[in-house]
């Protein structure tokens, strides 16, 4: 599988990730969230910035179901899901995952015909500190 | 210049060039694109030497200095390099266009060379997915450009309704334009709606027939001033508009992180061409769009202004894009049934239907937009007799 290669802007994002918590970028100025991080705000231009720590909470904007071929790792598991999720407490930001039905679960556990979009989830965090979502009602 | 300020119509392609288009071409990208540069100066009836400008796509490997030396062309004075893609197609004609009006040279070749079908895919090469950007997409499976394009698509269906019948639809009026054009490579390969239906997913909910080309081959065009084009060989055509397109706040080809991702760089290349040309989009009489993925086609209907918002779906219906529909779009066949070369047979394809040659030929053209790719940076060309 790949794994993250991360950039100084965003790093702290996966380190808070291991830690099991889920938190974006966020102006220090003007308070604006903004996503991928980066090293200036777009609104005021300011260089300071926090990371603000979110309830984990939002809804699927879109999906994807990958068939092969695939790069092998991902092939194996396939067809498996890909979501977008639109955050509840920074509407502007969607992240990109997996829907599982637990956090350990593969890739492909969660039955495609049953992802709805508009449907609530919640992150979670498998083993490696990777973010994924299950539903908030299963 | 005559036309008033600007690119408009101060600049003309004059030439068009193309190799053949194969799964597998034995000949490798440098000697492609030398055949494809000299086809389209033996087009124009213009010397090697005389070529003074080159622009192609920054993903081109057979680069400014092997292609010159290769054909033996002048001492150059500009070339220009467009990022993006797909995206850069129509921007390397409007970077010779603008050049040439600005008097920074006087014959422009626009080139682009591919190996894409016998030669290997960057996404099944472990490496080329790990620049740090793919932090934010890559470890979660959404690996491709199909899986990128798919996820918009998913949210275009769901806000506006749009069906898998619509993609169809545009699946459909390429390939049959392919099996007019002898040089396709779906020239004998008709398409229906069971087939279209029945075939594998490749990211859902994009099929195979959703996907283009994967195609071996080159294609060039000269560019010279409306002046020079007067005295070539072949009847002018005009390059009356042109824009490049990077929305605010745009990101790769994933963007779902804009405010508004369903109004992609289209809508900000199309608000510049129009306001730069003499016609608006009811005037157009022939559309090639950018098509390395079916839902590309209603997203630029829209953001060109040939339907409203959500409506390039149902724009689709009724044979709207065939040959004597309301838009014939990619009339040789486009990205999912000619070939696939990064959209450039796109541009050769506008300048065969403004010259009535074209294998699927709509008569009496006399206007064709080109766009490059959607969903990432783009261009976009106004093309006129
Ligand atoms: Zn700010």
């Amino acid at each position: 599988m790949l794994s993250p290669v991360t950039d100084a802007d965003g790093a702290p994002f996966w380190r808070y990730a291991a830690q099991g918590e889920l938190r974006v970028q966020t102006c220090a100025d003007c308070a604006e969230p903004r996503f991928p991080p980066r090293p200036c705000c777009p609104h005021c231009q300011s260089f300071t910035s926090e990371w603000r720590r979110l309830s984990g909470r939002g809804r699927i904007w879109s999906y994807v179901v990958p068939h092969p071929p695939l790069l092998p790792d991902y092939a194996a598991q396939a067809p498996y899901n890909v979501i977008v999720v639109e955050l509840t407490d920074a509407p502007r930001i969607r992240l990109i995952g997996n829907l599982v039905p637990e956090a350990n679960a593969p890739l492909g556990a969660f039955p495609p015909d049953r992802i709805r979009i508009g449907a609530r989830v919640q992150a979670v965090f498998d083993d490696a500190g990777l973010p994924r979502w299950i539903l908030e009602r299963p | 210049m005559t036309g008033g300020p600007g690119v408009k119509d101060a600049t003309a392609i004059v030439g068009i060039g193309q190799t053949p288009f194969a799964k597998r071409l034995p000949e490798d990208e440098r000697t492609l694109a030398c055949r494809a540069v000299l086809a389209a100066l033996d087009d124009a009836g213009i010397a090697p030497g005389e070529v003074d400008a080159l622009a192609s796509y920054t993903m081109e490997e057979t680069d400014e200095v092997e292609l010159a030396k290769a054909v033996g062309l002048g001492d150059l004075t500009f070339f220009s390099k467009v990022g993006f893609g797909g995206g850069g197609s129509c921007a390397t004609v409007a970077h010779l266009a603008a050049a040439i009006a600005a008097g920074q040279a006087t014959v422009g070749v626009a080139w682009r060379s591919r190996k894409r079908g016998s030669g290997p895919r960057p996404w099944t090469n472990t490496t080329a997915q790990l620049p740090t950007p793919a932090q934010w997409t890559r470890p979660f499976g959404l690996l491709r450009p199909a899986d990128e394009i798919a996820m918009l698509a998913r949210r275009y269906m769901h806000e506006y309704g749009a069906t898998r019948d619509h993609l169809f639809n545009v699946a459909l009026a390429c390939r049959n334009r392919a099996n007019q054009n002898p040089a396709a490579i779906m020239y004998d390969r008709p398409l229906t709606r069971e087939m279209y239906m029945t075939s594998r997913w490749i990211s859902e909910p994009l099929c195979l027939y959703d996907n283009c080309l994967e195609t071996d081959g080159a294609l060039a065009c000269v560019i010279v001033s409306a002046e020079r084009a007067r005295d070539c060989r072949r009847r002018p055509v005009y390059v009356h508009s042109a824009a490049q397109g990077l929305p605010a706040q745009h990101h790769g080809m994933v963007n779902y992180w804009n405010d508004d991702p369903l109004t992609g760089p289209s809508w900000t290349a199309a608000r510049h061409l129009w306001k730069h040309a003499d016609f608006t989009p009811a005037d157009v009489d022939v559309a090639q769009i950018y098509d390395a993925f079916t839902p590309l086609v209603p997203l630029s209907l829209e953001g060109y202004g040939f339907c409203g918002r959500g409506e390039g779906g149902a724009f689709t219906e009724g044979g709207a894009l065939e040959i004597g529909g309301r838009l014939p779009v990619n009339t040789g066949g486009g990205g999912l049934s000619e070939a696939y070369v990064h959209g450039f047979n796109l541009i050769n394809e506008g300048v065969k239907q403004l010259r009535g040659i074209a294998t699927a030929q709509v008569p009496g053209a006399a206007t064709c937009l080109v766009t490059a790719g959607e969903g990432v940076p783009t261009s976009a060309l106004l093309l006129r007799s």
